[in-house]
């Protein structure tokens, strides 16, 4: 099991890792001990039961726990080898850095481009023409561009929960992240808008270091370059998600993906 | 048995259904006794005349029934107390929904309930006996008695209003849209100011109008601080006569059923006219506008 | 299994202030932008960030600290005011002034016919509110299907609750004093203080309603027992302490009103207590004001207009805090 953190661990290899990292609710200790690479432009999938814990760690890696006033943490996270929970680091910095997606679409009751804008106005950006390529360049990132371009000033919630979901990544790419936190972010669609997701992501990899975490294993083999799987707040087991599906190295990885349990 | 039971049923059910009638009855029960009483006026005062009018001198011989001073003393008092309510109360609301720790929100929130709760009377005997002297001696003036007085004391009056109910608003702004906001590394602030406030601001409003509508309803402080004068104020340290003063304090000499008395209770129907405005338009905008929520699949 | 998967984001904790305390040099903490195929616009947003993050940071903490004063002043306020009625009323007192009658043209004496009315009409009032409200919120919470009957008896409770409190005295002469004959009394008092509680109670009654699970009603209901015993039975038990303190508030609510009950119950003096529902009364609040504005030596009988304000608020701000405490012990229990 701890193959994994010898497992070609060069010093700067990696975009983001977590070092040794516990989470508390209070008394209740969430996540045990959980360190796991993630490498430059390459997708990884966090499966698991519900309850495994995985989101929790997901939103451990651009601290939107802080939130929680009765959560505490333990270990290092690091993003290009700089620890994000040292107390020295504004998390408004490192939130622009590492983008998120949830899992029910969140448009703001903007318009269209005012919520891909939004990220640019907050830090700051006046410039009209530099924001309004962005915009429409973020949407063509998130492929929704044809479909919304003569829609830009309608309100983003007409849009269908798939169109809103990929305004949701839209929003989080116009502000240049270095890593994209996807937590669930298909669960709440129909088939169709979630193809359209998975081959975003797909796209999107050669540019982020993407993270997502899914109860779908279909989906996981589909879209991930790596795969970690976590079982009651603890990492089991983590490796190449072709490795992962066919030969997992333990027996509760197998149950698993096989559906004996979860 | 089962049929009786049934039918049983059925009664209680439409006896419910007629009381609730009822509560709503009183409301029609309250415009129609005004009306009665205040319609009289109108054989010798014009409405136009009893609106407008300038003087407001009821028992000289022969008396002037024109409420315009007490109209614009309302509205004065009204909107100057607005002035200091709106932000203190919405501030307030923000800082109880958002930034608050549980233990200190447990704290603030029942001193802002027993605040609404404060008798007028005794408020508008503060005004009287504390504010007053004060402001006269502060500021050099003939009396402390007047329209400044009077907004500063009922902007505490509509605090509460204001308050809770922004409170409710900005409380249930969902989290996924501050969630979203935090992630794109904007700071707390700027998601307030730019997510959050925006996606309140139907609720807030409704507040607002509510607590304004308190304002303009509100007697004792009004009778008790405002100074009483039926003049149309030239500066915040005039004093005023707003409507519910006028009515509070002129009611017990007003000959029964005589013009004055009439007078009085066509004000009551303009008062009444006013808060039933504002109500209505807090109504409209809630339903109309109703808050956005997540994105609905 | 617990659920640490998804959590609510409870309010507040926020991390912002936490690492807003200990600044270092923000290059060290600054930004190393992956490079990729539009690296001008990075270095565009890198520049606004940097050149903004103090700014930002600043105004933030500016802006919490006129919120936090903003809700201090709430706090300050209605510590002053009771301080003040304490201060100058505490010692006006004495077992004297809360058991006699004015004497004197008021200027001596005690307010005991003002407590013993203030405390017969509200208490009046409230039994007429009561039932009404209770059954009121019982329809419009349990029977009432969503349409435009409902949307106009809640306009119609909504504008109740805002009309002015004068307006309500004018009713209550017009219709309890003159049309139903009933005179300046106790009864036409309590009666036009229950038409303005009425909102208050139905208020908080239809948030006791809706506390309680829909699982109790389901339970009934899959019994076989029909709606109204299951109101009956099972909703108005579960929901009873939440129903007495919007009762205790309501109360609270009528003994501290003055308006409306000037022109229907209460005068200037009457030395008896209350014979009759049909007898005038005299009234703590309409007390302070004839003390303090009409009184025959105003400045002498400060200290009696001191003291009475302080009985009124004692017994209104004590009702609410029994209230409050009740009401939040009845939620944690809930949860």
């Amino acid at each position: 099991m701890n193959e994994k953190v010898k497992d070609k661990s060069k010093k700067n290899g990696f975009k983001m890792k977590s070092e040794n990292l516990d989470f508390f609710y209070g008394d209740f200790q969430a996540l045990h001990d959980i360190s796991l690479n993630f490498e430059s432009r390459q997708v990884t999938a966090l499966i698991g039961p519900s309850g495994c814990g995985k989101s929790t760690y997901l939103r451990c890696l651009n601290r939107m726990n802080d939130l929680i006033p009765i959560s505490r943490v333990k270990g290092k996270v690091l993003l290009d080898g700089e620890n994000i929970y040292d107390p020295s680091l504004d998390v408004v910095m490192l939130r622009r850095r590492v983008g998120m997606v949830f899992q029910k679409p969140n448009p703001f009751p903007k318009s269209v481009s005012e919520n891909v804008a939004y990220g640019l106005r907050v830090n700051g950006i006046k410039n009209k023409s530099f924001i309004r390529e962005r915009v429409e360049e973020s949407l063509e990132k998130a492929a929704l561009w044809e479909e919304v371009k003569d829609r830009l000033d309608d309100s983003a919630l007409g849009l269908s929960g798939g169109q809103q979901q990929r305004l949701c990544i839209a929003r989080a790419l116009a502000v240049e992240p270095d890593v994209l936190l996807m937590d669930e972010p298909a669960s709440a669609l129909d088939p169709i808008a979630t193809q359209k997701i998975e081959e975003l992501i797909h796209r999107l990899k050669k540019n982020y270091t993407i993270i997502i975490v899914t109860h779908s294993m279909q989906q996981a083999a589909r879209v991930s370059d790596r795969t970690a799987f976590f079982y009651m707040g603890k990492l089991i087991e983590e490796g190449e998600t072709d490795t992962i599906f066919t030969r997992p190295k333990l027996r509760q990885t197998e149950d698993y993906i096989t559906g004996r349990f979860g | 048995m089962a049929n009786k039971q049934h039918t049983k049923a059925k009664t209680m059910q439409s006896l419910f259904f007629c009381i609730a009638t009822a509560s709503v009855g009183i409301l029609f029960m309250i415009m129609i006794f005004l009306f009665m009483e205040g319609i009289p006026l109108f054989k010798i005062v014009s409405p136009n005349d009893f609106l407008l009018g300038k003087y407001w001198y009821p028992t000289s011989d022969p008396p002037d029934f024109g409420i315009f001073p007490l109209i614009l003393a309302s509205l004065y008092v009204t909107l100057l107390s607005s002035v200091i309510a709106i932000p203190l109360g919405v501030m307030t609301a923000i800082y109880l929904a958002e930034l608050a720790s549980p233990r200190v929100a447990e704290i603030v929130k029942p001193v802002v309930e027993l605040l609404a709760a404060l008798p007028s009377v005794v408020i508008g005997f503060f005004g009287m006996v504390i504010v007053a002297p004060f402001l006269q001696k502060t500021f050099g003036l003939a009396t402390g008695l007047n329209l400044f007085n009077a907004a500063l004391m009922l902007a505490f009056m509509s605090i509460p209003t204001i308050c809770s109910l922004s409170e409710d608003a900005v409380y249930s702004v969902p989290t996924g849209l501050k969630e979203g906001s935090l992630a794109l590394g904007a700071t707390h602030w700027e998601t307030i100011i730019r997510v959050i406030l925006p996606a309140s601001v139907s609720g807030i409003s409704t507040a607002v109008i509510l607590g304004m509508s308190r304002a303009i309803g509100e007697t004792m402080v009004v009778l008790m601080v405002a100074g009483g004068a039926a003049m149309i104020p030239g500066s915040l340290f005039d004093p005023v006569r707003p409507l519910p003063a006028s009515i509070a304090a002129e009611m017990a000499e007003a000959p029964f059923r005589g013009d004055h008395y009439y007078a009085l209770f066509a004000t009551g129907i303009v008062l009444f006219l006013f808060t039933l405005l504002f109500n209505i338009v807090a109504d409209f905008i809630s339903h109309k506008y109703r808050q956005v929520g997540e994105a609905s699949l | 299994m617990m659920d640490g998967d998804k959590m609510e984001i409870t309010k507040n904790g926020f991390p912002d202030d936490r690492s807003e305390t200990g600044e270092k040099d923000p290059n060290q903490t600054g930004i190393k932008v992956m490079k990729t195929e539009c690296a001008d616009s990075e270095t565009e947003i890198q520049k606004a960030v940097k050149k903004l993050q103090s700014r930002r940071r600043f105004t933030q903490k500016f802006l919490f600290g006129l919120f936090r004063c903003a809700a201090l002043v709430n706090g300050l306020a209605l510590l002053i005011i009771v301080f003040f009625m304490l201060k100058n009323g505490i010692s006006a007192i004495t077992w004297e002034f809360l058991t006699d009658v004015p004497r004197e043209s008021m200027t001596k004496g005690g307010i005991l016919p003002c407590i013993v009315g203030t405390v017969l009409m509200s208490l009046g009032g409230i039994l007429v509110a009561m039932p009404i409200g209770v059954a009121s919120a019982v329809h419009l919470n349990e029977y009432a299907r969503p349409g435009k009957m409902l949307r106009i008896i809640r306009l119609g409770i909504n504008n109740l609750a805002g009309v002015p409190s004068v307006v309500f005295g004018l009713f209550g002469l017009a219709f309890f004093v003159t049309f139903l004959k009933m005179g300046v009394s106790l009864a036409a008092g309590a009666l036009t203080l229950g038409a303005l509680t009425l909102p208050v109670i139905i208020g908080s009654t239809e948030e006791a309603l809706k506390s309680v699970p829909n699982t109790y009603r389901e339970a009934s209901l899959g019994l076989g027992a029909s709606k109204w015993q299951t109101i009956y039975r099972v909703v108005l038990p579960a929901a009873m302490p939440g129903i007495l303190t919007g009762g205790i508030l309501g109360l609270s609510r009528a003994a501290g009103e003055t308006a409306p009950i000037m022109f229907t119950a209460a005068v200037f003096f009457t030395p008896d207590l209350p014979s009759s529902v049909f007898s005038e009364i005299m009234a703590l609040p309409y007390h302070i004001y004839v003390l303090a504005t009409a009184g025959t030596n105003i400045e002498a009988t400060r200290p009696l207009q001191y003291g009475t304000s302080l009985v009124l608020i004692s017994l209104v701000l004590g009702m609410n805090l029994v209230a409050i405490i009740w009401r939040s012990r009845l939620r944690r229990k809930l949860k």
